[in-house]
């Protein structure tokens, strides 16, 4: 009932993007369909005349149809970059399969005796095919355009994630930021699409064949109109950008680097998170969202973009121990802090590039670091008691606990396991508070949003200054769980705004103020 | 083609102006044969794979002649009919029609002068009848009145009201009046040959019978040049001016029913015709071939007047017929009831009092007075000689 009030109110406040994005939704699958059946169409004819090739045709067509769309759309990208045309293409693929085989099937279904009569009347073949075979196979053709249909409208919502628009934007979006009712702002008018569409193309199949000419003839020039719905805010400013669904969605994402900034002339599509450093390294956007510590920001070259108004909230990292461990073994403080403020953005995102591109293992990254600012010792003999230390599941968790695990063995005699890659944040915070691991990196805005969870009053009241999220967290956590969080590690690892180094040095941009003043030029 | 109706009743309209007709008939068109053939086939061989469907095939066709190709299954009488219009190409030998090889001309243009009716008719489900049978006069152009008119006679004629069945579609239709517009159609553009592929094969007994009579009668084919495929004997005797029987792709015989009934070429051809012997014999002997037969005393120089004035007199029927009358035709005359007066029906139930009198057009030629004991007596005597001569 709940999630009803909201998706009712979420539509009535996006209503203007929900008609957008529904014409796109409708362009997109019209645009592919139009292509599938003029491809498609005329191979199945082919077939028809070629009947040897059919189990090569259709094979392919079929293989095609089973990979699975995501993967299909990422080996487009480097071929047809984001955006539709990638998109376009992957739908008229999926729609291909059935085309082409209800065509050759319809065609196959025509009565023997009836061409054969054709033929011995003396209409040419081009005539039996036109006058005869196409009219009478059109009923089977139409079930197989109906089937593409509805597996376009379905797939299409996919298109969300390479910047081509659709209902999926607000799909990719509710489920990036768990929200239900977004969810379903997008899921309920692809589903009526599909549902509609398939109640009106099942009543055209049941024409006669003789009507169904005329409607065939009709859709053909329909579907480049509907493909027309679909224009793309495209080629009207200066720059581009492209965010990930969350990005778009989270109030102290988009939203807040817009209040902040006012970037009203900055036009953006949606893009799926993996996709968008890609799409920012090809040119097809100009300006991304992404981590601030990201390796991909060295490996692709890219500048982050400062953040002089703080719009971000601070995602500071930092140990964070439970404090009977502390209390048990005192001497493991100094060690942890040996660390605090050691490692700046730069640092952490270089030590990241190694292993994430590089692929040098986590260890050798930590240890390289720990010898080259002298903080590297040998370990220690194990006389104590043993520290079992945690990490989420990507390559800065593992590298700081790398960092850990070799300090503490070359600073103390306590022996170290590593329980790494522990999935997400829930995953490690519970195994802390039950004891199973000991200690694991944790960011700030992380502990102040996602466990601590406070009211937005109190969120407000932070108003996104480091030190005050800090200290919040720290009581929060000593009083409610018994954990401690120690002194941060210096890299504050957020959003960023990112753009292509060489384009931001031309237009000398270096932070969100400056591309909000290139903007309004 | 050229037999009259068999018909049951003497009052009846129809009938009778079939009898009528048949005085008016001419010979058998082979004897006005000096004509080029319209259809000339010259070692016409077709090989699949593994398979020999027709080898070495030869034959001519005079115009308005009917040849039917029978045979059994498989023996490549379809393969040839096929042939004759390219829907399927021969390995070797030359097909001419008019004196034109069919290879050097384009299929489709060949095949709009030539109707073609099938088995499965093949009307085209989505065209309504009247749009079925102006498919060939569309593909050659002519004006949409023009169509109009000659559908909507044809389809009259073929007791197939348009005003009922013009808008119909095939699959509204029975198979019967499928077959119906399939013949209206391949004779819409009035092509001078017409191919039939077993065109009353799918029909049942009844239905059949019943579109072969009007098949016969119908005005629109009496001039056509025709090959016909048929597996069924009767039909091929029934329709055909001369009989091709085929067997492995081979011609075993051609020539006129009589000449296949009577002077079989080889063993093939008298075992196929076994089982049916008799009744094709009383099909094909024909009352000209009894009168050697005929005892003399049924010669009669009787003269129309007073012959008639004698019915009343003896109070006994008199029918009189052409000597081109099948024996068939004569017997079912001579022991058909009278339909028309129940009361005279009474009085001469006893067949012996009714007298076929045989008349020929010639007023001169002799006429003679035949009842049923002798007719079937000279039949014997006919089969006998026949039979004799062939041995000899």
């Amino acid at each position: 009932m709940e999630v009803l009030t909201e998706l009712l109110a979420f539509w009535q406040a996006q209503a203007g993007k929900l008609g957008h994005q529904t014409l796109q939704h409708i362009g997109l699958t019209a645009a592919s369909l139009l292509l599938a059946v003029l491809v498609g169409v005329p191979l199945g004819l082919l077939l028809t005349r070629r009947p040897r090739l059919a189990p090569v045709v259709l094979g392919f067509t079929g293989v095609l149809q089973t990979i699975p769309s995501i993967a299909l759309l990422g080996f487009l990208i480097p071929v047809l970059g984001i955006g539709p045309e990638p998109a376009i293409f992957a739908l008229f693929l999926y729609g291909l399969l059935p085309i082409v085989r209800n065509t050759l099937a319809g065609v196959q279904g025509v009565s023997p005796a009836v061409v054969e009569a054709a033929r011995g009347l003396g209409l040419t073949d081009g005539q039996v095919l036109r006058r005869v075979e196409l009219p009478l196979a059109l009923p089977v053709l139409f079930a197989g355009i109906r089937t593409a249909t509805v597996i376009n409208v379905g797939v299409a919502t996919l298109a969300a994630y390479i910047a081509a628009g659709g209902l999926g934007e607000f799909i990719f979006g509710g489920i990036a930021l768990n929200n239900p009712a977004m969810i379903l702002a997008g899921a309920i008018p692809a589903a009526a699409l599909a549902l509609a569409f398939d109640a009106a193309l099942a009543g055209l199949q049941r024409l006669s064949a003789r009507r169904l000419t005329r409607v065939g003839g009709f859709l053909l020039i329909l579907l480049p109109l509907l493909a027309g719905l679909y224009v793309l805010p495209r080629a009207t400013s200066k720059l581009l950008a492209g965010f990930s669904p969350e990005f778009v969605g989270r109030a102290d994402g988009l939203p807040g680097l817009q209040t902040k900034y006012g970037l009203a002339k900055l036009p953006s599509v949606i893009l799926a998170p993996a996709l968008v450093y890609e799409a920012a390294r090809h040119h097809d956007v100009d300006v991304i969202d992404g981590y601030s510590t990201d390796g991909r920001i060295k490996a692709y070259d890219l500048r982050v973009l400062r953040d002089d108004r703080g719009a971000f909230p601070p995602y500071f990292a930092a140990p964070v121990v439970r404090q009977a461990v502390l209390a048990a073994h005192p001497e493991l403080r100094p060690v942890l802090e040996k660390l605090a403020g050691r490692i700046n953005d730069s640092v952490m995102t270089e030590l990241n590039y190694r292993v994430d591109y590089r692929h040098e293992t986590p260890r050798a990254v930590a240890h390289d670091f720990l010898r080259r600012r002298g903080l590297w010792r040998v370990p220690q003999p194990i006389t104590g008691a043993t520290i079992r230390l945690g990490s989420k599941i990507f390559a800065e968790q593992y590298i700081l606990a790398e960092l850990y695990a070799a300090l503490i063995r070359g600073y103390t005699n306590l022996d170290v396991v590593t329980k790494t890659g522990l999935g997400g944040t829930s995953i490690c915070f519970e195994a802390l508070r039950t004891g199973a691991i000991d200690l694991y990196p944790e960011y700030t805005g992380t502990g102040l949003l996602v466990l601590l969870q406070p009211s937005p009053a109190t969120v407000d009241s932070l108003g996104g200054n480091p030190q005050a999220v800090f200290d919040y967290v720290q009581v929060g956590f000593r009083q409610r769980y018994g954990l401690e969080w120690l002194s941060p590690l210096g890299f504050n690892n957020t959003y960023a705004l990112l753009m292509r180094q060489q384009q931001a040095e031309q237009l000398q941009i270096a932070s969100v103020s400056e591309l909000g003043a290139y903007l309004r030029q | 083609m050229r037999h009259a109706t068999l018909c049951g009743t003497r009052n009846d309209s129809h009938a009778g102006r079939s009898a009528a007709s048949r005085y008016l008939l001419t010979p058998l068109p082979l004897s006005i044969a000096p004509a080029p053939p319209v259809i000339r086939v010259r070692d016409l061989s077709k090989h699949y794979p593994g398979h020999m469907a027709v080898q070495d095939v030869s034959f001519e066709l005079a115009a308005g002649e009917t040849l039917v190709l029978l045979g059994p299954s498989g023996c490549g009488k379809t393969t040839l009919l096929k042939m004759l219009n390219r829907l399927i190409e021969p390995t070797t030998g030359t097909v001419e029609i008019n004196g034109v090889a069919v290879g050097q001309q384009r299929p489709e243009v060949l095949r709009r002068g030539i109707g073609y009716v099938i088995q499965q008719v093949g009307l085209l489900p989505h065209y309504t009848v009247a749009e079925n049978v102006g498919v060939v006069p569309r593909l050659l152009g002519h004006t949409a009145a023009a169509i109009a008119e000659r559908t909507s006679a044809l389809l009259t004629r073929l007791h197939l009201p348009p005003v009922r069945f013009a808008d119909q579609y095939p699959h509204q239709l029975s198979g019967g009046q499928q077959q119906r517009v399939g013949l209206a159609r391949a004779l819409a553009a009035d092509p001078p040959i017409m191919l039939l592929d077993e065109p009353f094969g799918a029909l049942d007994p009844v239905t059949r019978a019943g579109i072969r009579r009007e098949f016969r009668e119908l005005e629109e084919l009496r001039a056509k040049t025709m090959v016909l495929v048929t597996h069924d004997v009767t039909e091929a005797f029934e329709l055909a001016d001369r009989i091709a029987l085929l067997s492995g792709g081979q011609i075993q015989q051609i020539g006129t029913p009589h000449e296949l009934l009577f002077r079989p070429a080889n063993d093939f051809v008298r075992d196929f015709f076994a089982a049916e012997r008799l009744a094709l014999q009383l099909r094909t002997l024909r009352l000209r071939d009894l009168l050697p037969f005929l005892p003399p005393s049924t010669k009669t120089a009787l003269s129309k007047s007073l012959f008639l004035g004698e019915i009343n007199i003896s109070l006994s029927i008199d029918e009189p017929v052409s000597p081109n009358y099948s024996v068939q035709e004569a017997l079912e005359i001579l022991t058909a009831p009278e339909a028309s007066d129940a009361a005279a029906a009474q009085q001469v139930a006893d067949a012996s009092a009714r007298y076929l009198i045989i008349v020929e057009s010639d007023e001169n030629a002799p006429r003679y007075r035949v009842a049923l004991p002798e007719l079937m007596a000279a039949f014997a005597h006919a089969i006998h000689h026949a039979e004799t001569v062939w041995k000899s």
